[in-house]
């Protein structure tokens, strides 16, 4: 019986008809697969910009970052054109204090933030009015009630050679580094998957989708937010520090220990 | 105290126990000479101990961790209580180790308990081989012993390596991904020895059960054995102790082993124990939980292993690239042969010290007295170097979070550690042999002189002195007593031929011995002392005939 079956099996494997009857069910299932996928990337709600918001971002834009960004965000050489970029991205940099960009080494750094958030969302909706791109995420993203399994699984594979398995952040080439996610807000985390900030690359909704996005958040977020079980952490950067401390502590305790002991019976 | 007598004492039921048990056995002479055993005091003779004792609690929270520890890396569907790895896929060995942690009740505590005292016990006995190498506890008659310890140190860091890849976490997988592909860049059998250690392709489903093997029943018998030879010798070779009068080549001074140092040793274990349990209670170590089960895609930044592997991987992050170079089909990969030689060359040569430095004094009398550091001036620049030379090593494992935490470039920190490893080993001999060196000449200028007393008297004749305080026999003895060693010249041998060995032994006998501060001798002290008595005369008088 499970001979026959399987003889048949290998007949109807062999048939060229089979060959290409697999091949077009394999094409169905792709294509379809690929116009779900896109209609979830266009389908995405974006937040609404009114006529006022674009005038007034573009006054603070003028302002503000003109002189890097150029009068029409069109790029110069001290800063790259944002035709495009998409309100994550303006709202990303302006929120966690990277922009207005400051020259200093080989990364942009985080600084205190300068703009209130209806500045923010000024400036975003004149740089979206500019291009379409990634948009503010929308709020059913953020709540951190996914699946933190599978976004622990997503957070391994796609962003720990960068940022440390636990999120503790993990040295780039040439001075550059991917900053510990310690801090991120569950915004600030999808706008830096959406617009790929710097050196990061960029997920996009067919990459990793926008549920999955919610996976990582929600995993991200337990990780900062439940107890430590084991006791104080050491700053998650593992053997590292547990290896000073061995010798600096629990050594060095011993010692001392033994030095107080030696003293004392003399 | 043991009891010799053969009388067994009535109303004594130790004594009687003892008794029986001796006229059996026979282990009275045994103990008798045990305990008899003289242990000198010194922090730094305690150091091998704490090695001793963290190995002991390894035994005890290893054993624990065995009862539910299960090896398997058959996957399974984790269905415990860590939420943010429920449903995932992972080996039983991973799910094992996360019961562990979250639903045996203390064995969180324990894993880290036997983590913790994992990195001590290896920190330990690196420190107490520091401590033999630079006070030359290693001459004769304890050379072999010297590399007994070796083998313990060498089997602390198996026993660690093959310990940290049981959880089969994300961690402990890179590090076999790394030691997979160091086997593999050994050319003709690399390939051979990685299918043959992980039962075909990396990473299979066998190698954790054999490092299990390895960890739990092997390496720590190993241990035991290695341990007990180094423990007989210890008896047998006698304690060294510190110079300082009385102490000599042929006694030893200290508590006997019995009843004194064992009540103190016994407490002492306590105090080990206690302040691992006290880190371990408060500080997490290898949060395998916050990794994720073992996958080969995923790596991690930061990966790094635990200490003890440390300089090996740095030695391979140190290595430059673009080294490798193809002999017909083959790739010789450079960038792992050469960090593979430099470190077994650097193991071989600390594991044969004491046979190189012997040839070279040719010194045949045995050693009790420890040498002060300073006068084994080479020596000890040379053991400084060494350990510059492993802590560049070292540091070089954790490239990545220097230049993170000191905001660096990565590819600077690198290349500022592979100049520091050739240079900085070269400037700390400089500086430690010189250091000694003055530090000798200050000794023989004390020992002469005496102390200076900052007593200003200006003689009759209008000069100026410092009166110096002569040093008591106690302290004058510990300034004096070492052996000066001068090189030795290439002699011709019987045939009359000055050999390559003879002309290497004297070069290195000339690089050991040719800058050396002899110690004051007697005649020179007398004479010092002569005059220093003249001048207080003189003191003396002058002080009289102001009156
Ligand atoms: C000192 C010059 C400077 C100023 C001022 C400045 N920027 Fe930038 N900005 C840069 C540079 C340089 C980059 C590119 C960073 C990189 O990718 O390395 C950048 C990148 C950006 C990006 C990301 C572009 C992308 O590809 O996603 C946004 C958005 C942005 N800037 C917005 C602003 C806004 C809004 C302001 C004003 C509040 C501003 N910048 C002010 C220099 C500047
Ligand atoms: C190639 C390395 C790389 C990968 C992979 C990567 N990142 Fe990043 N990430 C970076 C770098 C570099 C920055 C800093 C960018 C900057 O400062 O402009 C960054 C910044 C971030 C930030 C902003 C942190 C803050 O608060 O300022 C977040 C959040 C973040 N990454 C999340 C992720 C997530 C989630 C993933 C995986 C889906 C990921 N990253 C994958 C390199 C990476
Ligand atoms: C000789 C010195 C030893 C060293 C240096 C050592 C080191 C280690 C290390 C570093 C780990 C990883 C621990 C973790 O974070 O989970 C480990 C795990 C383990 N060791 Fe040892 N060990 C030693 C002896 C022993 C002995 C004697 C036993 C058993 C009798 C033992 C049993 C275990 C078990 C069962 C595990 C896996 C438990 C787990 O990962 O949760 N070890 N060891």
């Amino acid at each position: 019986m499970m001979q026959k079956l399987k003889r048949k099996l290998n007949g109807l494997r062999r048939s060229p008809r089979s060959v290409i009857a697999v091949l077009f069910a394999g094409l169905i299932v792709v294509g379809s697969g690929y116009t779900a996928v896109n209609a979830s990337v266009s389908s995405e709600r974006t937040v609404e910009y009114t006529k006022e918001d674009i005038e007034y971002g573009k006054k603070l834009f003028l302002s503000n970052c003109a002189s890097c960004h150029g009068k029409n965000a069109e790029g110069t050489a001290n800063g790259p054109s944002l035709i495009g970029v998409g309100a994550a991205s303006v709202d990303f940099q302006v929120s966690t204090g990277r922009m207005p960009g400051a020259a200093s080494g080989p990364q942009l750094q985080v600084k205190p933030v300068q703009f209130t958030e209806e500045e923010i969302h000024a400036m975003a909706a004149f740089v979206a009015s500019l291009g379409a791109g990634p948009s503010v995420p929308d709020a059913a993203y953020l709540q951190a009630n996914g699946d933190p399994t599978k976004g622990g699984e997503l957070f391994r594979i796609n962003c720990a050679m960068c940022h440390n398995a636990a999120g503790a952040g993990g040295a780039l080439t040439e001075g550059k580094y991917a900053p510990s996610l310690d801090n991120s807000s569950p915004k600030i985390i999808y706008e830096a998957m959406v617009t790929g900030p710097q050196n990061m690359p960029v997920f996009n909704d067919a990459n990793i989708s926008p549920e999955e996005k919610n996976d990582i958040i929600t995993y991200l977020v337990y990780l900062r937010e439940s107890a430590s079980v084991g006791g104080e952490e050491l700053g998650g950067l593992g053997p590292v520090v547990e290896g000073l401390v061995s010798w600096f502590g629990l050594l060095g305790i011993i010692i001392a220990i033994t030095i107080w002991l030696g003293a004392k019976s003399n | 105290m043991s009891s010799t007598s053969n009388q067994p004492k009535k109303n004594n039921f130790l004594a009687g126990t003892a008794n029986y048990v001796d006229e059996r056995l026979g282990v009275a002479g045994v103990l008798k000479e045990f305990g008899r055993k003289i242990f000198p005091d010194h922090w730094s003779f305690m150091l091998g101990e704490v090695a001793l004792y963290s190995f002991l609690v390894l035994l005890l929270s290893g054993t624990f961790l065995t009862f539910f520890f299960d090896p398997s890396m058959t996957e399974v569907v984790y269905d415990g209580v860590y939420a943010p790895l429920k449903g995932a896929h992972m080996s039983i060995a991973y799910a094992s180790s996360l019961d562990i942690t979250f639903e045996v009740r203390g064995g969180l505590l324990m894993r880290q308990v036997h983590h913790w005292s994992a990195l001590l016990f290896v920190a330990a006995a690196g420190l107490h081989m520091l401590r033999v190498f630079f006070t030359g506890a290693f001459r004769k008659p304890r050379e072999m012993n010297w590399v007994v310890g070796f083998v313990l140190f060498v089997l602390g860091m198996g026993a660690g390596f093959t310990g940290y890849s049981l959880p089969d976490d994300l961690l402990s997988g890179n590090g076999l991904r790394i030691i997979d592909g160091m086997i593999k860049g050994i050319p003709f059998i690399g390939t051979w020895i990685s299918s043959f250690l992980f039962g075909g392709e990396f990473p299979g489903t066998s190698i954790v059960p054999r490092l299990y093997s390895l960890h739990i029943m092997l390496i720590p018998a190993l241990i035991l054995v290695f341990l007990a030879i180094h423990l007989v010798m210890l008896v047998v070779h006698k304690h060294t102790h510190y110079s300082g009068a009385g102490k000599k080549d042929t006694n030893i001074v200290g508590y006997p082993l019995m009843p004194v140092y064992v009540a103190k040793a016994g407490g002492f274990f306590f105090i080990v124990f206690g302040v691992i349990m006290l880190i371990s209670s408060f500080f997490t170590i290898n949060p395998i939980w916050n990794y994720g089960g073992y996958d080969p895609s995923p790596v991690s930044a930061g990966t790094q292993p635990d200490w003890y592997i440390g300089w090996l991987d740095g030695a391979l992050r140190l290595a430059p690239t673009g080294m490798e170079f193809m002999i017909g089909d083959f790739t010789v990969s450079m960038n792992i042969l050469l960090p593979l030689a430099v470190s077994l060359i650097f193991l071989a040569l600390v594991a044969v010290y004491p046979f190189i430095e012997n040839w070279i004094t040719g010194d045949k009398r045995e050693h009790h007295v420890l040498d002060r550091p300073r006068n084994a001036p080479v020596r000890t620049a040379i053991g400084a170097a060494g350990v510059m030379f492993y802590a560049i090593l070292w540091a070089g494992a954790s490239t990545d979070l220097i230049a993170t935490q000191f905001k660096m470039s990565l590819n600077q920190v690198l290349t500022a550690m592979q100049i520091s490893l050739i240079v900085l080993p070269i400037v700390s001999f400089m500086v430690t042999k010189r250091i000694c060196l003055s530090l000798q000449r200050k000794d023989r200028e004390v020992a002469i002189h005496g102390r200076e007393t900052g007593r200003i008297v200006r003689l009759p004749h209008g000069e100026y002195i410092e009166v110096h305080e002569p040093l008591n026999e106690y302290e004058l003895y510990k300034l004096v007593d070492y052996k000066d060693y001068q090189p030795t010249l290439a002699r011709p041998n019987a045939a009359g031929k000055i050999t390559v060995r003879a002309r290497i032994r004297a070069s290195l006998s000339k690089f050991y011995f040719k800058d050396r501060v002899s110690p004051a001798t007697q005649s020179e002290i007398e004479e010092a002392r002569h005059h220093a008595e003249e001048i207080e005369q003189e003191v003396q008088k002058a002080i009289e005939s102001a009156k």
